[in-house]
């Protein structure tokens, strides 16, 4: 009980000291523009954005009817806009909630019980490390087939190695330290051990390792869709610029091309600025700076 | 004519919660080919000081009042410029034995004609050749002028230390902490050298240690500094013998020693106070046995007693 | 352990990895789900018997193990197959389109570790002032920005909008430039591509060499360096740099993957026919035997760059070259 209360007060503190870090205020704001539009999406989109419209309306400049105008098909822009949100937010977010889980899982028991078991983790993990990341997910998505869940699994298979890497140098750190002694010493099993003793304390680390893997998925699934593997049942910011980019009217239509490309920019951006934030509050001198 | 004066010396940092008075108010002077020595216990101010002299105090330090004056030349107004000039060729350093105190990718002998070259006009191969006297001199065998510091133990890194310090034949030789971290035997080795250079190159210097026994060993003068003040200073034989002020007492008395009767062994209680608010009086009160009712209002200036100058009511 | 021990093993350990990516090459178009012949021959006209000699062909009726020695052999004669699209072997594809990847690459690569190390050592030199302050705000952002929306916006402005740079491609068609006047050509083709690659590669190696830097800075054997007297420049260039330095070149050899989806990337973008617009091209005609051979000839590439960065590494650390005791 008294470890719940600790941890909440830490919890409390560190939103605190992020809520303060400038760069961290920004992030946050530019997170919530695009939360608050995939949120409340049915309400701030005009029109459903897969309908396509009549023949004079393809390729309209922004006008009252269509704000941010349509593409070539007659979509409208602007929808297109508030509903490839979620699918960005989404795809990152959960991508990045696997990768951080898998990775952690990996990288506690590789540290852990090292010896064979984590000769055997650290190879593998360096392996896929050594693949170059955008070939290989392409490769896999092109074989996979296109598909949203399809493109979770193919972006944390390759991002999952990071995350590894460093909670099992975390690990091995925090393995020393007396109070793990402490506690096998009453008995405590092994994954007890790993579990209750040795994660709590890796969890500011997975914290910040999650918002990185946010902004590598967000990055990853633009790029797939804007080569044409993205899940062709969904709109999302890459896939516009994917049709807009085949559809060879790209330069005369601005409008279809700035908006997907600005909202990619400021959700990669947020999650940047908020991730240095993390990491800025994270490091043990940082209290300290501010006078705590 | 003191080398080295140091005149009621004020040096703060400047903390988002205060000013930590780190040294506040140290007078002490070194005569020429004097050994001085410099105890208390860590977080006393004395590194501090030494680093005051050199003036390799960054900030949020400063110093604030005080004057420094080397071989009669001010330090405190001096600009960074002439300071550098001065470093490494007439003033030098040693630090404790950290980890990193060496470049690991520059060979030893390159970091010791770096000093050379810096500071006198001579043709690289004497540079060289007087890297590897500076080797001998310290008991390394020359020849390793080529190797790489990762290639020394804890206690030769030290000793090339020394001879990085004394290539260009400085006049005044800080010693801050040598010997903390080196085992026993070779702390022996260092003090033995530092005993012989001091006489080899004419050199004064100034030792900071918390360790007693070093000091003894290798000192003609001693102070000892408590929470940013000098509470005694006198010369090291008759320190020991017959120290002034209490925390000196306790100090020097709380050392075990070999020899002699089996006695308790004396701890001081309590802890230093926190230099952002010192308190009014002598700063030493709250853990003095002899404390008085001045002690909490007054500090305590210097007298002199024995040949000694302590700064303690006691004293009249 | 000294240099040559370090070297070898080095080697090896890129040899089996070399293996190892072969394995996953075979793996992945196995585990393709669907009938990798129907796959490839998506016509329906093709009449049933003549997909089964097409399996025939391709050994997929033979067992994995069967099919998987029919790989290797096929390997070892360099021979990584036919494409779909062209019906031309693809190591001549691949071959053809290497040099223009090259140029792209080896470019933008010098002029971004050069310039982005430069501005990282000052940033952390002059950590906490305004210009560190600046470059770092400046870095994270072209490093947050895609580096195809990068391309695509430069596209829009400076090709089609300002007219300054061609709309892509290598050169000029049916020009009929020789010698000098083809490079100047070339290069005015490849000034946007190797921008958009460029940009984001400064901003990774600002805050790279910056990190790096700044630990340098605070290490004792700086305060040793001040201490002797040195002049503050050569301070920073002999002890701050060199040891600065290191970890950045050990971290070029994780971020060359990277540089390779940007050349992907800016390819497919500006048309630049190099071996990264082959990837786009073959995945929307859907060539997979091409696909296949690239992403060979990229991981393969990345293990012999790492290779032969880790032992450059070996060379500069004299803990390394040395030997630690």
């Amino acid at each position: 009980m008294k470890k719940l209360l600790s941890l909440l007060k830490n919890v409390h503190q560190f939103f605190h000291l992020l809520v303060g870090h400038s760069m961290g205020r920004i992030g946050a704001f530019l997170i919530a523009l695009v939360l608050i539009a995939a949120v409340f999406a049915p309400y701030l989109g005009t029109v459903d954005p897969q309908a396509s419209g009549k023949r004079e309306d393809i390729l309209n400049a922004p006008s009252t009817r269509h704000w941010l105008g349509t593409d070539d098909l007659g979509r409208d822009v602007w929808s297109q806009i508030i509903f490839g949100s979620r699918v960005s937010l989404a795809i990152g977010l959960i991508t990045a909630f696997v990768t951080v889980v898998t990775g952690t899982l990996i990288g506690l028991i590789a540290g852990y019980y090292g010896g064979l078991i984590e000769e055997v983790l650290v190879r593998i993990v360096d392996f896929f490390m050594m693949l170059p990341v955008l070939p290989l997910m392409i490769i896999l998505a092109a074989v996979l087939g296109p598909n949203l869940w399809n493109i979770i699994l193919v972006i944390s298979v390759v991002s999952w190695p990071t995350t590894a890497r460093v909670v099992r140098s975390q690990v091995l750190s925090i393995k020393e330290r007396p109070f793990v002694e402490a506690a096998r010493c009453i008995g405590a099993g092994n994954v007890r051990l790993m579990f209750a003793e040795i994660m709590p304390n890796v969890l500011p680390l997975m914290f910040a390792q999650a918002v990185l893997m946010i902004t590598y998925a967000i990055y990853d699934e633009a790029i797939l869709a804007f080569l044409g593997l993205g899940d062709p049942t969904r709109i999302s910011w890459g896939s516009m610029l994917h049709f807009a980019f085949e559809s060879g009217v790209m330069a005369r239509s601005p409008w279809w091309i700035g908006p997907p490309i600005a909202g990619i920019i400021v959700l990669i951006v947020g999650f940047s600025l908020l991730g240095t934030a993390v990491t800025d509050v994270l490091t043990p001198q940082y209290k300290e700076a501010k006078g705590l | 004519m003191a080398l080295l004066e140091v005149e009621n010396l004020k040096l703060h940092f400047f903390t988002r919660q205060g000013a930590a008075k780190a040294v506040d108010g140290v007078s002490f002077n070194i005569e020429p080919n004097e050994t001085f020595g410099l105890i208390g216990e860590s977080g006393c101010g004395k590194t501090t000081t030494a680093l005051a002299i050199i003036r390799l105090i960054k900030p949020p330090g400063r110093i604030v009042y005080g004057a420094i004056r080397f071989d009669n030349k001010d330090i405190v107004s001096a600009s960074d410029e002439e300071m550098r000039l001065l470093r490494g060729k007439k003033i030098a350093i040693v630090r404790q034995e950290a980890q990193n105190a060496l470049n690991p990718v520059m060979t030893i002998g390159k970091q010791i004609i770096e000093a050379i070259l810096q500071h006198e006009n001579v043709s690289k191969e004497t540079a060289w050749t007087r890297a590897r006297n500076q080797l001998d001199l310290v008991g390394i065998n020359g020849n390793r002028v080529k190797a790489y510091p990762h290639e020394f133990s804890g206690g030769m890194k030290q000793r090339a230390m020394v001879a990085i310090a004394t290539a260009c034949n400085p006049k005044f030789l800080i010693l801050d902490e040598p010997t903390t971290g080196l085992d026993v035997i070779v702390q022996r080795q260092l003090l033995e050298l530092i005993n012989n250079l001091k006489q080899k190159l004419n050199l004064t210097a100034i030792l900071i240690s918390h360790d007693l026994s070093v000091v003894a060993e290798t000192c003609d003068k001693v102070a000892v500094m408590y929470a940013g003040k000098i509470v005694e200073q006198g010369d090291t034989v008759s320190m020991y013998q017959n120290p002034q002020h209490p925390y000196s007492q306790a100090l020097i008395g709380a050392f075990p020693s070999l020899k002699g009767e089996k006695k308790k062994l004396k701890s001081i209680p309590g802890a230093p106070p926190r230099l952002i608010l010192p308190p009014k009086g002598c700063r030493f009160e709250p853990r003095c046995d002899f404390a008085m009712k001045a002690c909490k209002s007054e500090e305590p200036l210097d007298r002199e007693k024995d040949d000694h100058v302590v700064a303690c009511h006691l004293i009249n | 352990m000294n240099l040559t021990g370090f070297a070898a093993r080095k080697a090896i350990a890129a040899v089996i990895t070399i293996f190892a990516i072969l394995c996953v090459n075979f793996i992945i178009f196995r585990i393709a789900p669907g009938d990798p012949v129907r796959m490839m021959f998506k016509d329906p006209r093709v009449s049933a018997k003549a997909l089964e000699l097409q399996r025939q062909k391709f050994g997929i009726d033979k067992p994995l193990s069967g099919q998987f020695l029919a790989y290797m052999k096929q390997l070892s004669r360099g021979d990584l197959g036919i494409s779909f699209w062209q019906k031309r072997p693809v190591t001549e594809v691949i071959a053809e389109r290497i040099p223009a990847t090259l140029a792209l690459v080896l470019t933008a690569l010098v002029i971004a570790v050069v310039l982005g190390v430069a501005l990282g050592a000052i940033a952390g030199w002059r950590n906490g002032t305004k210009l560190d302050t600046f470059l770092l705000t400046a870095s994270l952002t072209m490093y947050s920005i895609p580096t195809f929306a990068l391309g695509i916006i430069l596209l829009l402005v400076f090709a089609y909008f300002l007219s300054i740079f061609p709309l892509g491609g290598i050169a000029t068609p049916a020009s009929g430039f020789e010698g000098f006047e083809y490079i100047k050509d070339v290069a005015w083709h490849m000034f946007l591509p190797c921008f958009s690659i460029i940009l984001w590669y400064i901003g990774e190696y600002v805050l790279l060499t910056r990190s790096s830097m700044m630990d340098v800075l605070g290490q004792d054997y700086i305060a040793t360096a001040r201490g002797k007297g040195i002049k503050e420049f050569r301070v920073l260039k002999n002890h701050a740099l060199r040891n600065a330095l290191l970890p950045v070149v050990t971290l070029t050899g994780i971020n060359i993957g990277f540089a390779i989806a940007g050349v992907i990337e800016a390819e497919t973008v500006f048309s630049w026919p190099g071996a990264g617009r082959l990837v786009y091209d073959a995945v929307v005609k859907r060539d997979y035997p091409l696909l296949q051979g690239v992403f060979l000839l990229f991981a393969v590439s990345v293990v012999l760059a790492n290779l032969f960065i880790d032992l450059i590494y070996g060379f500069i650390d004299p803990r390394i070259k040395v030997g630690a005791k």
